[in-house]
């Protein structure tokens, strides 16, 4: 057994040395046309090394590190406890959404334009994330093209502001009745696919409308995109400092204040703010209607569902139909806060990041979506100096989620009808 | 006799590619057809096999080795070495830890991984692409004067000779050897296998291996064909050889390697008739339409859903 161990050890610490050595060690770098081999700098070769003996050193002792561990009494005092009673729980969720709420409409007023702005990232992104966990996290439909829709909603009022003049508000229902098109047509054929098919499936769908938009030249601008998206107007009052369109009025002036530019901004903010919530209450509506309740009786077992007389088409297609709806929403939303899109916002890795957000904050679950959202959006901007580590973080929180805690950081509460207990 | 000329090179063009995209493609048919699920972070391995390749090759030529056959064996062995301990410690990290659970668990696990690796090399490596030396140059000219030539080059000959040696002995494997047999038998059963004492978690790790070491040969291959090599440049390489392994029926050899010519040959047809741009849209749409219309691909068997 000790020999076995030894070995085994000894074998993965030259696995170690062997994946991390020729990649980190030596780095090649192009000199003109030619490329030469540097050796990285002894900090790296040293950090090598002793993963190799940390790891080496681990596989020897694992049986009696794993034994001590488990022994240990649990990190969290929460752990055992009683799960909260469902109407505590559900008074408490409320609560809490709605100082969020509060706290997110007093935000614009205390926070400099910079954190603004972000803010307005971090809802466009937890929209989507809503959207997406209706089709993930409730259905179990695995969308790896969700970023597609939310391309179509960017275009839509991009192509339609600057072909037409169309403005924001009509816009945005025409975004996103668009995107929900395009997922009830591109969801019509393929959500008779198995799960992981219907993954390459959606991924290859949003490869393809990419490669569209930047090769479709004379109609999106390919990779130039397209620039010059108009602001959304309050009541026919613009936030430029000039009026762009004749028979608009501005806003400073129509008030008697001053022009300031972060007034567009917080406006943008507001307005993401409304979609995100409405985006919230209305799938917490869904969710709780028949028609949610098919979406996770299907995800949980299709051919029970089935021989329940559900119909697997309607069912799958409508998660489809209202995830990409909700992306599209985000879409317009993101073209008029950027003024300008191209096929590079809309890359696969946008759409591998909202999933690690569904991911992370724990399938099905809204509140831990929301909080992921903020969390995947912030972080990276408070640690500047790990930001193009951010990536690499999310692909080994995504495999460390799966391994430990598939069901996410808040793991969604199903409501359920407890008994009341004998006096 | 222009426009068959023409014909011929798009047609060699797209079995070099084809044969190449065949060799990634078995490892993820391997994969699927043992524990049904798509290795996503293949493609990275595939990346990482062509890395190690040009490391190889420019450490070995500072070191005034310039024998070509000894150059590209060495690096051939280095490749495959690293590749196959990449994917050995990604079976071991990333999916058998979740392995059994809900279908899409390791389906999320494994593009996790891929991000990660992804991102390793990125950090590593820089995110500028590099060019690959030409270590094999010149060919054979077909046509005459100065009308259209149908060119074949030795490096063309080279990747269609290799993946043929490749696919070979790998049939020989599967077919005769004693851990081929074993596999086979866990492809088909896995839990009577078991019983019947074979070490399935080590014949699922060797398909990860085997799958490995054959992405880094293509890796090699297509490294010194392209001329230059990036971080991105497993992820579509991996999604085209995922579309080969599907079209040719997921789960089956010879299928992957009919898949992979066909796919290689209808891409180069459309952009050389079409338009180079579209050609991944050509081979996306494809992928669609076999999933919809045949889901089991050219050469696969109907999977029954049980209860």
């Amino acid at each position: 057994m000790a020999t076995q161990n030894l070995r085994h050890a000894l074998f993965c610490a030259v696995v170690t040395l062997v994946i991390s050595y020729p990649i980190l060690g030596l780095n090649l770098e192009a000199w003109g046309t030619n490329v030469v081999l540097t050796g990285a700098n002894t900090t790296t070769v040293i950090s090598v090394l002793l993963a190799a003996v940390a790891v080496f050193l681990f596989q020897l002792f694992r049986d009696r590190i794993m034994g001590t561990l488990g022994k240990l009494p649990p990190i969290s005092p929460f752990a055992n406890r009683e799960p909260m009673p469902q109407a505590k729980w559900e008074r408490l969720k409320s609560a809490f959404l709605t100082l969020l709420i509060i706290a997110g409409l007093i935000w614009p007023f205390v926070a400099s334009r910079g954190a603004v702005d972000l803010s307005t990232l971090v809802l466009i992104y937890i929209m989507l994330a809503l959207g997406l966990n209706v089709v993930v996290g409730l259905a179990g439909l695995l969308d790896l093209g969700y970023v597609a829709f939310y391309a179509v909603g960017a275009y839509t009022f991009a192509l339609l502001s600057q072909y037409f003049g169309v403005s924001f508000w009509l816009a945005l229902p025409i975004g996103a009745l668009l995107a929900a098109t395009f997922g009830f047509l591109l969801g019509f054929p393929v959500l008779r696919l198995r799960g992981d098919y219907l993954a390459i499936v959606t991924l290859g769908f949003g490869e393809i409308i990419r490669i569209l938009l930047n090769n479709w030249t004379q109609l999106t601008g390919g990779p130039n995109g397209i620039g010059g998206i108009p602001d959304p107007t309050l009541f026919g009052m613009e936030f430029g400092r000039r009026v762009r369109e004749e028979g608009n009025t501005s806003f400073h002036e129509t008030f008697g204040i001053a022009y300031s530019s972060e007034h567009k901004v917080i406006f943008l903010y507001l307005i993401a703010l409304v979609l995100a919530v409405i985006t919230a209450l209305v799938i917490r509506r869904l969710m709780r209607m028949p028609v949610g309740r098919a979406w996770e009786a299907l995800r949980e077992d299709e051919i029970a569902a089935r021989s329940l007389g559900l119909s697997r088409t309607a069912v799958k297609l409508s998660a489809f139909t209202i995830g990409a709806f909700f992306a599209g929403f985000a879409g317009t939303v993101f073209a008029s806060k950027q003024g300008f899109i191209s096929p590079e916002s809309f890359v696969f890795l946008e759409s591998a990041i909202i999933l690690a957000i569904v991911v992370l904050g724990g399938m099905g679950s809204q509140i831990g979506v929301i909080l992921a959202a903020i969390a995947v959006t912030i972080l990276p901007e408070l640690a500047r100096e790990f930001s193009e580590y951010r990536m690499l973080i999310f692909g080994a929180a995504m495999v460390l989620m799966m391994v430990w805690r598939p069901q996410g950081l808040m793991p969604m509460r199903r409501t359920h009808i407890e008994l009341k207990k004998q006096e | 006799m222009q426009d068959l000329l023409y014909f011929f090179q798009q047609l060699i063009n797209g079995l070099t590619i084809g044969s190449a995209y065949a060799l990634i493609a078995i490892g993820y048919t391997m994969v699927y057809g043992i524990i049904g699920m798509i290795n996503f972070a293949h493609g990275e391995i595939y990346m990482i096999g062509a890395y190690t390749a040009l490391i190889t090759i420019t450490g070995l030529a500072t070191l005034g080795v310039a024998w070509l056959p000894l150059v590209l064996i060495i690096a051939l062995i280095c490749a495959m070495i690293v590749s196959s301990s990449m994917g050995w410690a990604v079976e071991r990290i990333a999916y058998r830890p979740v392995r059994g659970r809900h279908r899409l668990i390791p389906l999320i696990s494994a593009i996790g991984m891929s991000i990660f690796l992804q991102n390793y090399v990125h950090l590593a490596q820089g995110s500028r692409n590099i060019g690959f030396p030409a270590l094999i140059e010149g060919g054979f000219q077909f046509g005459s004067g100065d009308a259209f030539q149908t060119s074949i080059s030795y490096m063309q000959i080279t990747i269609f000779v290799t993946t043929l040696i490749c696919m070979t002995l790998l049939s020989l494997f599967i077919s005769r050897s004693r851990t081929g047999r074993a596999c086979r038998a866990v492809s088909q059963d896995i839990g009577m296998a078991s019983l019947l004492g074979i070490d399935t978690n080590r014949i699922i790790a060797a398909t990860f291996v085997i799958g490995a070491a054959l992405a880094a040969v293509a890796g090699l291959l297509l490294g010194m064909y392209y001329g230059s090599i990036d971080p991105l440049f497993g992820f579509i390489a991996g999604l085209k050889a995922f579309t080969a392994a599907v079209l040719g029926g997921i789960g089956s050899i010879p299928g992957a390697m009919l898949g992979g010519l066909i796919l290689g040959v209808s891409e180069s047809m459309t952009s050389g008739y079409l338009s180079g741009e579209y050609k991944d849209v050509v081979s996306f749409g494809l992928l669609i339409l076999i999933l919809l219309f045949k889901p089991t691909g050219l050469l696969g068997k109907p999977e029954v859903e049980k209860i």
